[in-house]
This record gives C-alpha cells, sequence and structure tokens, in this order.
C-alpha cells in the first residue's frame, strides 16, 4: 500500500520536469526582431542602415521574400550555424506557408558571418551561391573593417540572387509546406464527429431502453461526466501555436517561416 | 416526451466526452509520434542528399588527385555501405538499427573528412570552381544534417516524455499501448562533422 503515494509523486515530478524542459526550445539570449535591420553589435553607420532597410522592404514589397539583416554582439558560445538557424527560427523570417525568408547574421566578436536560407528559398539562393555571395562580396570588405560596406555588398548579392531571373525563379521556388497537418490528423475530428452522429441517431430512433444502456454497449465502462463539471481544467499540453516572442516595433514582425540550415557561412 | 429529451441529453454527453478526450490530449501521442516520424524522414533525406553528392565529388578530385587512390576508394566503399542501411520509420523503436545506421554514416563522415583534408595538398583542386561549389554544398548538408538531427533529437524526446507524463500518459496506457518510445541518437556530434583541417 506505501507503493501508490510514491507512484503518484514521481507522476507529479515527472510532470513538472516536463514543464520545466518545454520552456528551454532555445538555448540561446536572442534580440528581439526591432526590424529589418537588428545592428546589435553596433556596426554599421546610420546611412547604411537606412539604405538597406529601403532595398529590403523593396524586396519584401515585390516578392512577399522577408531578408533581415542582424549583427549580435556574441554568438554566446555556440557556432554561427546553430546560432543563425535557432535565431531564424526565433523571428519565425518569412511566411508560414512559404517559408521564404533568409537570415544575413554578423558576429563581429567571432569574426564570423553566415547566411541563412528558409526552407523554401533552398532551391533559389542555394548554398554554393551563398557561398559565393559571402566569400566574394562580404569578406574582403569585412577584412578591411568595412562592415557597413560588406553587409551592403552581401544584401546586394543576396536580392540580385533571389530576383535574377523574375519570370524563372518564381517557377523554380519551391513551396516547402508545413507537416502541421497529416492526413491522419485532418480526418480523425470528422471520424470522430461520424461516430458521434450515428450515435445520436441511433439514440434518438431507439424505442425501448435506459439512456445509460448505449455507454456500455461498447464493452467499455464510459466515465460520463456531470455537465458544468471541472473537466475543462485538464488542457491538452502546449500546443498553442507559434506565439511568437512581441517587441516589434514598427509593426515588423516574423511571419511564420522556418529554415532547416540552408545557406552557407564565412569567416575572417 | 420526457424520455425523448433524456435521450437527446445523453447524446450530448456522449459528443461531450468526445470533446473532452480529445481537450484532454488524447490526439497528442499519435500526433507527436507523426511528427517524429516526419523528423526521421528529414534526416535520412539529408543523409540520402550528402551520399548524392559523393559520386561528383570524388570524380573531381579524381581528376586532380588520382593518386590518392586508397582515401578515394575508402569514400566509395563508405558511402555504398551508408546507402545500404536504411531505417524505416516503423524501426525507430530499435535502438540497435539506429546506431547501425549512425555507425555506417559516421564511418562516411570519417573518410569524407580524411578525402578534405587530402584536397588541402592539391592548390589546383581548391581553386576548381567546381570543387568549391560541391564543398559548400557538402559543408551545408553537413549543416542541415545536424539541424535535421537537431530537430529528430527534439521530436523524439517530446513524443517519449508524453509516453510517461500526465495527462498523456493515460492515452499511452490504454489505447495507445503500442506506442513505444524512439530511440534517440547516441549524441555523438563531433563524429559527424568532417574535421576542418587548417595549414
Amino acid at each position: 500500500m506505501r507503493g501508490a503515494p510514491l507512484r503518484v509523486y514521481c507522476a507529479a515530478i515527472a510532470a513538472i520536469v516536463f514543464c520545466a524542459l518545454s520552456t528551454f526550445a532555445f538555448a540561446f539570449d536572442f534580440p528581439p526582431l526591432t526590424g529589418r535591420v537588428v545592428d546589435q553589435a553596433n556596426i554599421m553607420t546610420p546611412q547604411s542602415r537606412a539604405a538597406v532597410e529601403t532595398k529590403l522592404k523593396d524586396l519584401e514589397d515585390k516578392s512577399s521574400i522577408q531578408l533581415v539583416v542582424a549583427t549580435v554582439k556574441s554568438l554566446q558560445g555556440g557556432d554561427i550555424e546553430t546560432f543563425a538557424n535557432e535565431l531564424f527560427r526565433y523571428w519565425k523570417l518569412g511566411e508560414a506557408k512559404k517559408n521564404n525568408g533568409v537570415l544575413l547574421l554578423v558576429a563581429p566578436a567571432e569574426h564570423k558571418v553566415r547566411i541563412e536560407v528558409g526552407y523554401g528559398l533552398e532551391g533559389t539562393l542555394t548554398d554554393a551561391l551563398s557561398s559565393v555571395i559571402i566569400q566574394s562580396a562580404v569578406l574582403p570588405r569585412f577584412k578591411a573593417n568595412d562592415f557597413s560596406g560588406g553587409i551592403q555588398a552581401g544584401v546586394d548579392g543576396i536580392i540580385s540572387v533571389l530576383s535574377g531571373d523574375t519570370a524563372d525563379w518564381q517557377r523554380k521556388v519551391a513551396v516547402r509546406q508545413d507537416d502541421s497537418g497529416s492526413l491522419f490528423n485532418l480526418l480523425f475530428p470528422l471520424l470522430f464527429f461520424g461516430v458521434f452522429v450515428f450515435v445520436f441517431v441511433q439514440m434518438v430512433r431507439t424505442e425501448r431502453g435506459a439512456p445509460g444502456r448505449y455507454v456500455r454497449r461498447n464493452g467499455r465502462t464510459v466515465f460520463v461526466p456531470f455537465p458544468g463539471g471541472s473537466w475543462g481544467g485538464f488542457g491538452s499540453s502546449g500546443w498553442g501555436g507559434g506565439s511568437s516572442g512581441g517587441g516589434f516595433d514598427g509593426g515588423f514582425s516574423g511571419g511564420g517561416g522556418s529554415s532547416g540550415g540552408g545557406g552557407a557561412s564565412g569567416s575572417w | 416526451m420526457r424520455a425523448i429529451v433524456m435521450r437527446i441529453r445523453a447524446a450530448l454527453a456522449v459528443i461531450g466526452i468526445g470533446l473532452t478526450l480529445s481537450a484532454c490530449g488524447y490526439n497528442t501521442i499519435p500526433t507527436l509520434q507523426e511528427q517524429a516520424k516526419a523528423r526521421w524522414s528529414d534526416v535520412q533525406n539529408q543523409y540520402q542528399r550528402r551520399a548524392d553528392l559523393i559520386p561528383n565529388l570524388v570524380a573531381t578530385v579524381q581528376g586532380y588527385a588520382a593518386q590518392e587512390k586508397s582515401v578515394l576508394t575508402a569514400v566509395v566503399e563508405a558511402r555504398a555501405k551508408a546507402t545500404q542501411v536504411k531505417v524505416s520509420v516503423d524501426d525507430l523503436t530499435d535502438p540497435a538499427k539506429l546506431k547501425a545506421f549512425q555507425d555506417a554514416q559516421n564511418q562516411l563522415s570519417g573518410a569524407l573528412g580524411r578525402l578534405l583534408a587530402v584536397t588541402e595538398n592539391y592548390p589546383d583542386l581548391k581553386s576548381n570552381a567546381n570543387f568549391l561549389a560541391l564543398q559548400s554544398q557538402l559543408e551545408g548538408t553537413e549543416n542541415r544534417i545536424a539541424v535535421a538531427r537537431r530537430d529528430y533529437i527534439e521530436a523524439v524526446r517530446v513524443y517519449n516524455t508524453s509516453l510517461r507524463t500526465f495527462p498523456t500518459v493515460i492515452w499511452a496506457k490504454t489505447f495507445f499501448t503500442d506506442a513505444k518510445p524512439m530511440a534517440e541518437f547516441t549524441a555523438n556530434e563531433g563524429a559527424e562533422k568532417p574535421p576542418t583541417v587548417k595549414f
């Protein structure tokens, strides 16, 4: 008899651990997405920042592609690939369905730069092209400590690849849908609903029988909650959708896109 | 008349139970299971992508460094072995199969690392545009593999946790007794990336 309460304690502790673990989705402390250029490391001149912002806005207006430039003070001990990927997902760049976001990340303290490409643009802005942009346009300027120039050149390169042949790249952009709704998940509620309608019709049609009988027909003991009971308190585990981290100034925010590590990195 | 009202009320109660079932996470376990399986497909796709790049890479290197025969054949053999080991989504609960997959891929990673190290000795090869493109694609693929693995590990962690924690454990023990925990990767991140050699 002493085992039962112990097991309850274990379950409670496991539940608490689960809650604690699920909050550790991101290992880094990311800056908020305050605009199309997030210059946390403060390495860009105001003029070039404004110029780049205009270009990025033009790109999104024309093609709906969300390109964001970020400079960070520190990679917080991670490598730039991991950091860029998680930052991209934290900001949810690009549209959710098209995953058409691009992140140009500069970490001056670690002398690292990366172009992180959303799933939907991997076919256009390939790893090889990203690498060429970094090696030929960005790094030479960064080596000369011209961060503004390097970022501008990198943005120009990315934009020219993305909009190089408009007619052609519209076709080439393979849209990778998120598998949030598999066929099973789509059909299951319908199935459930069908069963309910069936049971409902059966019961209204039945002439005889106490209201409880159908419950036993399934061969399972079904617990009937009283209306207004406290079952609502359970709530399923957190599938609350992408609750994006707030702090968006000027109405700019990510569209729900994701990335899977496409792109290229460089160091100087 | 009263009987009909009772029956309708009972029917509504059944609907209520159904809604409560899904609110209590009846769907959670199958959903998480499907998600983990999808993440595994991603992992396998990215490894496949790497395997697809290798013949091209080997051919390019061969043009410049044909004398490095042993390194090249090691890559080709490791690739052949790695592409044979496949883990279907139904085998994910079997740690041994996952380990065999990982071992084969690690073998290939090692062979690739040695090949890339050797290429450092051939300046002509290193400035070849085709080789540079292949190299950046290979780097990108290694990075995608790392992301896909991370996503899979996370999906499996969430799924396995759901099998053991309240309230989903109720469903695990009643309706989804066939849902077994999936095997984690034995995290061996270092072996996954080819060593970067600098002179």
